[in-house]
Formats: structure tokens, sequence, C-alpha cells
């Protein structure tokens, strides 16, 4: 649907998009997850118009569209301020986008009623921009562009102005609309809990760069570098050493011992620091030495911290000088095996836990 | 008492001192009206009775309605042009980075402070040179000159005002340059407009100099006053004439300082 070659852009001296691509299908739900000053905003920026590129190709549903003017394309956008103007009711700027279109007076009202419907605000239709709240206001700019029937909805934020049950609420409406409507999203966000739960792809973007793309899942299990896997969620990272003798290679890892590394192309030679990543579910504990695992280490219990219904607990172990968190649910009626703090307690974790980052 | 302190003492001192203020102001333009209605012929107390013989004297007058209706016809043309062309300058002022904007801006306000009288020399010389007869034409390109600075003051801070992302709302909905301009720009900076078309139509209305210089044979109403000046019986007309100017004018600028204010403050309800 979207097609972006090597795109970049230059803002004078400051490059805020350098040499991106990304193919972003039909009907996906697909997010631009980054820190401020990484290029996202700019991209959304590029796809809707509004900045020209300063190199590379822009192929929206199979036109070339980095030099059409914005309002041009197929593509509809909800600002972050929702941009709701203010000199119109909420019903005329609904119908703000059907003039050019040349329908029908009374097919355009109809076509608002149902905008209204969909939007959950039927009778709001004679309010004010000054007479919405935060919500609303959302919802109306995502009527506004809707009833245009886009080919291609872009979102720069559109949750990150409401509290944080409203957007939770908003996050549902959302997905459930994407689906309903079968139009591709393409959401800005820098809430990485959004990214995650809203869309069916992600891509992590820094410094201007695309720096992995990916599912959900995928991006949280196999994350590609230390900036995705610390931006999605909680990690513990082991500095290690590769050794390698012929076509075996082996990793040191601090404190975790010795393993075998998967490395079919060969990227790591001899003596190479790799750095190695395990969520702090992917532990399971034991206040026994266990039986045989993949991976076991034994440790020392050193704080904990109380999540609700799970714990975060904070392991010293041997060779290492941050502790590990380990996330560990809470059964019921559980308390009286709780494990005292300073005792000793055994790590074991399976091999698809571990993650070797790529070579930096 | 708290109102007795010494923040008391020195509010009453300011009081004391803003009364003054508007009495010195003020009270020469009251006996405008005052002696208006005064039945005698010399500007001089006590008061000789009541009277509106003046105002109606001014109903007979051919020579005045003729300067009246150039007046008005001067000016409406002034306030339409001069507001039209700040349009577009205001806009590219408050929206583009120019390169020496400062200097841009304070060379189009350069007429605030030019003296009229050279202003007018100036101009008379310039349309001499281009061949130009002096007419109410003439008078109205002058005018222009001068008002453009007025609109662009009253306009600009509309323009600062308007949202980017409202703009570029209405071109993702579709909508091309000029249709955006019409349905958000226009709107939002309307109640600019009406003031602007007010201020500068009072402005042109009460000018005098550069009528005085580029105006050949046409009278505009102040002129005609200035001409009527060497007649001492008429000058209680005058002061009629004056009179009527004063409220219109008042009227004027005070509903294009509400119509600028009111846009202000609802634009700020509406802003979240």
């Amino acid at each position: 649907m979207i097609s972006i070659r090597n795109v970049c852009k230059s803002f004078g001296r400051v490059q805020a998009v350098r040499d991106v691509s990304l193919e972003i299908h039909q009907g996906e739900f697909f997010s631009l997850l980054g820190a401020s000053g990484s290029g996202k905003t700019t991209l959304l920026r590029m796809i809707a118009g509004f900045e020209p590129v300063t190199s590379g190709h822009i192929v929206i549903d199979g036109q070339r569209s980095e030099d059409m003017p914005p309002h041009l394309r197929p593509v509809n956008m909800v600002f972050q301020n929702y941009a709701i103007f203010p000199h119109l009711n909420v019903r005329d700027n609904i119908a703000y986008g059907l003039r050019r279109l040349g329908i029908a007076r009374p097919r355009q009202a109809a076509m608002v009623d149902e905008m209204l419907d969909l939007i959950a605000l039927p009778s709001y239709g004679d309010r004010r921009a000054n007479q919405l709240s935060g919500g609303q206001m959302q919802r109306v700019a995502l009527a506004r562009a809707l009833i245009l029937k886009p080919k291609v909805l872009l979102l720069d934020e559109p949750l990150g102005a409401l509290d944080k049950q409203l957007r939770d609420q908003m996050q549902l409406e959302l997905r459930s609309l994407q689906q309903k409507l079968g139009i591709t999203f393409v959401l800005v966000t820098h809430d990485q809990e959004e990214a995650l739960t809203l869309s069916d792809r992600v891509a992590v973007m820094a410094e201007g760069r695309v720096v992995q793309v990916d599912t959900p899942a995928g991006l949280y299990d196999t994350p590609r570098n230390r900036l995705v896997a610390g931006f999605v969620g909680n990690m513990n990272f082991f500095d290690g050493t590769v050794r390698r003798t012929g076509a075996e290679a082996l990793l040191d890892v601090e404190g975790l011992g010795r393993m075998p590394l998967n490395d079919p192309v060969g990227a790591f030679r001899d003596g190479d620091p790799a750095v190695v990543a395990l969520r702090p579910e992917g532990f399971t504990l034991h206040p026994s030495p266990p039986a045989a695992a993949f991976g076991v280490v034994q440790g020392r219990l050193q704080a904990r911290q109380y999540l609700g219904g799970r714990q975060l607990l904070h392991i010293a172990i041997e060779g290492r000088t941050a502790s590990v968190t380990v996330l560990r649910q809470i059964a019921r009626g559980a308390e009286a095996e709780q494990m005292a703090e300073g005792s000793p307690i055994w790590l074991t974790w399976p091999q698809d836990a571990l993650v070797v980052l790529e070579k930096e | 008492m708290a109102v007795g302190g010494a923040f008391g003492r020195m509010n009453r001192g300011l009081a004391i001192y803003a009364v003054a203020f508007v009495a010195v102001l003020y009270l020469p333009i009251l006996l405008i009206p005052l002696f208006s209605f005064n039945a005698g012929v010399y500007v001089k107390f006590p008061l000789e009775g009541v009277t509106l013989r003046w105002y109606a004297d001014l109903a007979g007058r051919e020579t005045l309605h003729h300067a009246f209706f150039n007046s008005l016809q001067v000016g409406l043309v002034v306030a339409i042009m001069s507001t039209v062309l700040a349009v577009p300058a205001a806009k590219a002022i408050a929206r583009y980075r120019l390169p020496g904007k400062r200097a841009i801006v304070g060379f189009i306000m350069l007429p605030l402070v030019v003296p009229g009288l050279i202003f007018g020399v100036a101009l008379l010389t310039l349309l001499n040179r281009f061949g130009a007869t002096m007419s109410l034409a003439t008078v109205g390109i002058g005018h222009v000159v001068l008002c453009l600075p007025f609109a662009i003051a009253t306009l600009l801070p509309r323009f600062e005002g308007i949202d980017r992302s409202m703009e570029e709302a209405s071109a993702d909905l579709g909508e091309n340059a000029w249709w955006t301009f019409w349905r958000i720009t226009v709107p939002t900076i309307l109640p600019g407009i009406l003031a602007s078309l007010l201020l500068t139509f009072t402005i042109s209305f009460d000018e005098f100099i550069l009528a005085f210089f580029l105006s050949g044979t046409e009278a505009t109403l102040p002129m005609y006053i200035w001409s009527q000046l060497r007649f001492p019986q008429d000058f209680p007309s005058l002061l009629a004439l004056a009179t009527l100017i004063l409220v219109f004018s008042f009227v004027m600028v005070f509903a294009s300082l509400r119509i600028a204010g009111f846009g202000r403050t609802a634009r700020r309800e509406g802003a979240i």
C-alpha cells in the first residue's frame, strides 16, 4: 500500500530521516515507534505530503507520490492537536472534505450522520470545537478523515493528549475501528505499550533510521539490538565474548557461564564482544538446586518489588555487578513459601529465552 | 484600615493624575460639540442659548454634500484597496522566514512616522513626474500608501494567531491552497479584515494634508472645512460638522478595536 524507498530528509544541516525503506501492506495497522527526534513524525509528514523528501521515493497505492501535493494524496491524517476547525461546528468539520467531491447536500448529511454514529457522538453535530473534550475532538478528527474513505489513515500521536484511562479506551476503539474498516493505519507514537497493543507491525526508529521492523511479538522476543530490547519492555543485558574453534562457536557470558552460540552466517569472530539479552520472565526460579536445564546459575535474592499479581525479584549472581531482574507470577496461597531476602536461589532458562544481539 | 495604607494613598494620586490626563485630552474636544449647540456666532462663554440651527444649516450646503460624497468614495475605495493589499503582506510577514524581515517590516511601517507635509510633497512630485492629473484618484493613491501600515498592523496579529496545522488539515482533506485560504484563513482573520476596513476608512475620511496636495479641483470633507474657516459667520456650522465627524470617527475606531479584540478572546477560548 505504501512503499518508502531510500527516503532521506534534511532540515539544513540536520538529517531528520536517513535512508529509510519500508513496505506497509494493505489493511495493516503499522506503527512508527521512537523517541522524540527519531524522525518518525517527519516520515509521517512526508507520507502526508507536508514535507518534501530530500531524496528517495514514496509510492502510495502504486502511485509515485513524493512530488504530489497533500490535497491530491489518497491519505488522510489525524493531527496531534486534532486541528478541529474552530469556526465550524462538528457537522461542518466532518463534512469539510466532501465539498470537493461534488456530493449532493442530502447525501452529505446522511454521510455525516453515519460518521457521528460511528464515533458514538450522534447528538454532538451542532457543537463547536471549544465545546468538546479532548477525547471528543479526537473522534471528530477521526470522523473527518474517515468520511473520505482514505486508502491510508495517518495518525500523529493521536492519544498523546488524553489521560491514561481515556487513552486505554481509545486504543481499543482505534483497533476495532481499523479492523472494521480494513483501512491501512499508520500510527506515530513514542509509547511502546501503545505500539505493541495496537499494531500488526512496528518500525522502531532512532536517529532518523529504522532500527527494526517486526511484529510486536517479534520485537519483544527477538530484538535486534540493545536499543530495541531496552525500548520494548524490561530486559537483562549480559556482556559476553565469542570463543570460536573452527566451525564451533561458544559464548562466554558474565555470570551465566559458557554456552553454545548459534551463528550460522558467521557474523562473530573469535574474541568478538557480544551482548546477550534475557527477559525477566524468561527465567524460572528454584528454591533448591534444579534438575538439568539449558542454563542454570545460583544467585542470592537481593530485593523484591510487588507489581500487583506479580513480583519483580532482583537477584545477585557471581561474576556480574548488576543484579538480574526476574519476573515471577504469585500463585494463590504461595505467600507461605516466600523466599527470604538473602537466601540462595537458582535460576534456569531455556535456550529460546536467550537472544544474542546483533554485532554493533 | 487596609485602604488607608501607603498603597491606598498612591492609588489616589494616580487617580487624580488619570482624571487630569483625560481632562486635558478630551476637554478641548468636548468644547466642539458644546459650542455647536450655542446660539451665538462667537466661541466664548457664557453660552447664548441652545439651538440646532447650525446643524440645519449644514443640510442646505451643496458644496459640503459634494465634498462629503467625495470623501465617502475615496474612503471606501481606500479601505478596500489597502486591506486587500495588506492581507498578502501580513501573511508573508507572519508566515515566511524572509531574509531581512525586520528591515522590511520597518520599511513598510515608515509612512507612520514621515511627516504628512513631506509625504504629500513627495507624492505630488512623483505623480507629476508620471504626468498624472491631480484628482480623487491621486488622493486615493496617497491614502492607500498612508493606510497600508495601519492595515498590516491590524491584520498581523490575526495571521500570527493562525495554527499552521489548521491549514495543513484543510490541505489533507483535499482542498488546494486557494480553497484553504477561503475556507480556513479568511474566516480566521475576518475580525482583522473588518477592523482594518473600519480603521483605514476612518483614516482616509479624516485625512487633510495628502488630500490638500493631491486632490486638484475636487475637495474632500476636511478640505471643505479648511476652505470655510475664512468665514467667521460659518464657524458654528463647522463646529456642528466637526461634531458629526467626531462621533462618526469615534464609533468607527471603537468598533474596529472591539472587533479585533473580540476575535482574539474568541480564539483563545477555542484553543485547548
